[in-house]
């Protein structure tokens, strides 16, 4: 297999990548690494952890206004105030005012003109975080004010662009859809979303020796945090070091977001020769910090009789806030799944990449992938409403296999079988077709309470579309009482990552999981490393370990095949012992000897995705190691004179590949599932005309609770093994199930569309019961829309 | 400044504070028991529930000077002897937790509907009654199965 390449200078048997693990915890339900912890409240996070001699604490002051000219930041009052130490702005800056990820257009403190409501501009460094907040509001700051753009609409009417405009698919679609048998056109609008890590945002920062800094971040992305932090105080990357343990929760919230707040934390140390802290409250994460992008879709279809797509334009205008960040990256993933899981012959995929005077908008679970996906599944709705099919004979007859597997980005889809097995049998599990009738005869009978049913599935790429992130680093010491020290790149914040790098590292070198220690990431140990992003990272991190403990292995064996005069095949590593031929020796017994041998007892692994090979500028190549399949089916009731709704039944498929953790990938479906549920039925971000966030706390912004999710909720896991090499054939799990969602959006169109059968349902996202009731309304006017 | 006097996980303690101090910052700051996390500040999200004289209270909207002379049991306080309590041992056994910020709190609400509501826990009253506490990352679903075999579990407790 080609991703042992990196392996070992000697030849030992290896565990082909297919098999299920050796020495038994690979693809074993474990617990969570810390679970025993947490559960006792004896896993610290950041701010858990005991305050270093001297530590101060942050307050941010920002801009009371989206958009106009700085013309007064006086901060007398605010350096007077009790408890103040320092009070930083842009001018207090020795390196680059700049956290953006290359564009140069997000600085760290804002100078001159302000970009967004809350935005900050200085920064109050206090002997207790009280005082610090309270000084803040000291501030007296004048704004020439101007007008703010914060609409999707008024962005493109100015025509205000964080990115060029990009699209992929055929140049000239007008005359594939000119000669389409049927025509359909629709306009959805689809809301953002908010992270709402049950953590929220912090850094401390402790100068070292020298001009050393060193930040402890709860960032999935520490590399990122170090090199921001080394560009903000001109220092050399190598004097800086990110730390990060655990997070609680980050769900792409802390990919790029948390960088700011580490840099200022080291902006304080920097000037104060401190250890500092930042800690954002509730209400200050929802306003400073991006979001899901929210967007507005247009699209067009040409299809015959049968439901089947001949054509079709889907054009994206995403609101991306007032800096680029991540949209690159978010909105082209958004793009590459705009045919979800159907083959669209002919497809141009546009988008518009808008910036407004709102925060920047960025990494959230999926990837923008969720937007898109919504979006053909609600063309499928409205196809299936004008040929007056049932939307899943809809969706099998465009689903990719009969008819083509060429994505419009010109990449192959090779395992589409895997996904029609899928829904086929969902199909049956959830009863799909009874339950059809059933709902039929309810709706019949019934005026004001609608059922609607859908299945919906989901295709997910996995890789990052920045082909150089898929590379990972990992390093393992082994030390003489036959303890293990494991460190790797990637972050754990609640998904398990380090338990299922773990269980690789440890079937791998024969030892149990307890002699394994599973160190904190760090950007000295491990050096830089990805986010923690794109569903890739258990791929990446473990088949990295994997490789490390691979090269340790290996070294081992051959120091005993040359000691005890055997060839490397009769050495086998297991259960915390090695069996040498006929002897058995205690694994430490054998690290001992070695040690006493001069063998090397670290080493370093490293893995980089094969096969990718996109070309953004030509269009062309493969963007994706390999897709991951899955398909829910959802049952809802509708109250059409109020909009109240809920979730009856949701019935899931999951493809995992081999799973590493079975246990652990339920977890993911079952709360990446409700993330989704959440996004596109109660989660509603509104800003008013003057760019403020208006619902910024779980007061205003509701969050699923244990209640709202599906009384019936049967999750099932699909473990074909991957076709693809990957770590013993397991699939990422992160991010395809929040896409599941998509399938009780799609049951609330049915319902909905009960109402009037052969039009098309315009549903807006989130689907609260204002949103239902448009869409109710517009169902009983005669002059349809979507049509 | 004024002095409190409580009994926190078993334990006398006294102090002088702020008028002001929230319990869940006596309890952090004053007696480094960091396992109660803030996650909302405002009485939203369940991280910071901790036990006042037997019942689930949020720390982070209750006054410390207003537990003067209560007891207070934090989830530090619920392993007994190095074992843990049966509603933790449910949620690690049964994958109730992933990014575990909820979980304390998750944990302490557990126990006090248990104490109200008994052994036998039907799904439908578990869900209601967990209506004060947010998770982002399980969909509760792990969380509603621990809660109800850790109620089981108390049955045979004590
Ligand atoms: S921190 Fe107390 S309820 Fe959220
Ligand atoms: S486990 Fe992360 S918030 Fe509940």
């Amino acid at each position: 297999m080609s991703e042992t390449s990196q392996s070992p200078d000697g030849p030992v048997t290896r565990s082909p990548l297919q098999e299920v693990g050796p020495k038994g915890h690979v693809h074993q339900p474990l617990p969570h690494d810390s679970a025993a912890s947490h559960v006792r409240g004896a896993a610290p996070y950041l701010d858990d952890l005991r305050a270093p001699s001297g530590l101060l604490h942050l307050a941010v002051g920002g801009s009371p206004v989206a958009c106009g000219r700085i013309t007064r930041l006086d901060l007398v009052k605010v350096e007077q105030a009790e408890g103040v130490v320092a009070v930083l702005t842009s001018n207090d800056i020795p390196g680059r005012n700049d956290i953006s990820l290359g564009h140069g257009d997000e600085p760290l403190l804002g100078s001159q003109t302000v970009m967004f409501f809350g935005q900050p501009l200085f920064v109050v460094v206090a002997k207790t975080r009280d005082l610090a907040r309270r000084a803040a509001r000291l501030a007296v700051i004048e704004i020439d004010a101007e007008t703010p753009l914060v609409t999707i609409e008024q962005a493109e009417q100015q025509g205000s662009k964080v990115l060029p405009d990009y699209h992929f698919g055929v140049e000239d679609n007008a005359p594939p859809l000119a000669l389409a048998d049927l025509r359909l056109s629709g306009q959805q609008r689809i809301g953002g979303q908010e992270h709402f890590y049950l953590e929220g945002q912090i850094a401390m920062a402790v100068p070292g020796e020298g001009r050393e800094m060193q930040l402890i971040s709860s960032t999935q992305h520490p590399a990122e945090v170090q090199h921001c932090v080394a560009r903000v105080l001109d220092l050399p990357e190598a004097l800086v070091s990110c730390e990060v343990r655990r997070l609680g929760g980050g769900f792409g919230g802390k990919e790029t977001q948390a960088t700011q707040w580490a840099a200022l934390a080291a902006l304080a140390a920097h000037h104060t020769g401190r250890p500092c802290k930042i800690r954002l409250d509730r209400d200050e994460d929802f306003v400073l910090t991006g979001k899901r992008h929210d967007a507005r879709v247009d699209w067009e279809v040409g299809y015959s009789a049968n439901g089947q797509i001949s054509a079709i334009d889907l054009n994206f205008w995403v609101r991306c806030g007032c800096s680029a960040d991540l949209s690159q990256g978010a909105v082209d993933r958004m793009m590459f799944h705009a045919d979800n899981a159907y083959f669209l012959p002919s497809a141009r995929i546009g988008s518009q990449r808008l910036r407004t005077h709102t925060v920047s908008n960025t990494a959230f679970r999926g990837f923008g992938a969720p937007k898109a996906v919504l979006a053909i599944e609600t063309v499928m709705q409205a196809v299936a409403a004008k040929t007056g099919q049932d939307p899943l004979d809809v969706r099998k007859v465009n689903f990719y296999g009969h008819n083509g597997t060429l994505t419009p980005y010109g990449m192959q889809v090779e395992s589409s079988v895997t996904g029609r097995r899928i829904i086929e049998q969902l199909e049956k599990t959830s009863d799909y077709r009874a339950k059809r009738q059933e709902i039929a005869r309810f709706n019949a009978q019934s005026t004001i309470l609608k059922k609607g049913l859908a299945l919906t599935p989901v295709k997910f790429g996995v890789s990052f579309t920045q082909t150089h992130l898929n590379q990972a680093g990992a390093l393992i010491h082994l030390y003489p009482d036959g303890s293990v020290h494991l460190a790797h790149g990637g972050t754990e914040m609640g998904q398990g990552l380090f338990q299922k790098v773990a269980q690789i590292v440890a079937d791998e070198l024969g030892v149990p999981l307890a002699a394994i220690h599973h160190a904190a990431t760090r950007t000295d140990k491990v050096p830089n490393a990805s986010p923690t992003a794109a569903s890739a990272s258990s791929d990446l991190n473990g088949m990295a370990a994997r490789n490390a403990a691979l090269t340790i292995r290996s070294r081992l064996a051959t120091f005993l095949s040359e000691k005890f005069s055997c060839s490397t095949v009769e050495i086998q590593f297991a259960h915390g012992q090695v069996r040498v031929g006929e002897e058995t020796l205690s694994f430490a017994d054998v690290v001992r000897m070695a040690y006493q041998a001069r063998i090397q007892l670290s080493a370093t692994g490293f893995y980089k995705t094969p096969k990718l090979d996109w070309d953004r500028t030509r269009k062309s190549g493969r963007p994706f190691y390999y897709f991951v399949w899955g398909a829910a089916c959802s049952e809802v009731v509708v109250d059409t004179m109020t909009g109240e709704n809920k979730v009856l039944r949701t019935d899931i498929v999951q493809d995992v590949g081999h799973s590493l953790n079975p246990a652990l990938d339920l977890g993911q479906i079952e709360g990446g599932f409700v993330q989704g549920l959440g996004w596109l039925t109660t989660e509603e971000l509104v800003y008013d005309q003057h760019g403020r966030l208006r619902t910024h706390a779980p007061s205003t912004y509701k969050i699923p609770l244990a209640s709202d999710v599906p009384d019936q909720f049967n999750v099932a896991l699909w473990k074909e093994p991957n076709d693809e090499a990957t770590i013993y054939r397991s699939k990422g799990v992160g991010e395809p199930p929040l896409m599941l969602a998509v399938s009780v959006f799609c049951a609330l169109m049915d319902a909905i569309g009960s109402l009037a059968p052969s039009k098309p349902v315009h549903l807006d996202a989130p689907a609260t019961p204002e949103a239902i009731l448009r869409a109710v309304d517009a169902m009983t006017r005669p002059n349809e829309e979507g049509s | 400044m004024v002095s409190v006097s409580m009994t926190v996980n078993g334990k006398a303690v006294s102090a002088k504070i702020d008028p002001r101090t929230l319990l869940v910052q006596f309890l952090r700051e004053n007696l480094l028991l960091t396992g109660t996390h803030v996650g909302c500040d405002t009485s939203q999200c369940g991280a910071c529930v901790v036990h006042v004289d037997g019942l689930a209270v949020k720390s982070c909207t209750t006054l410390a000077v207003a537990c003067d002379g209560s007891t207070v049991t934090t989830i530090e306080g619920l392993a007994h002897d190095g074992a843990l309590h049966p509603m933790q041992e449910a949620f690690r056994e049964h994958h109730g937790l992933q990014c575990g910020f909820c979980t304390p709190g998750m944990i302490m609400t557990a126990v006090d509907l248990v104490n109200r509501k008994g052994h036998t826990l039907d799904e439908h009253t578990i869900r209601e009654e967990l209506e004060g506490n947010i998770c982002r990352c399980t969909g509760y679903h792990n969380i509603v199965k621990s809660v109800a075999a850790g109620a089981q579990a108390m049955a045979g407790h004590k």
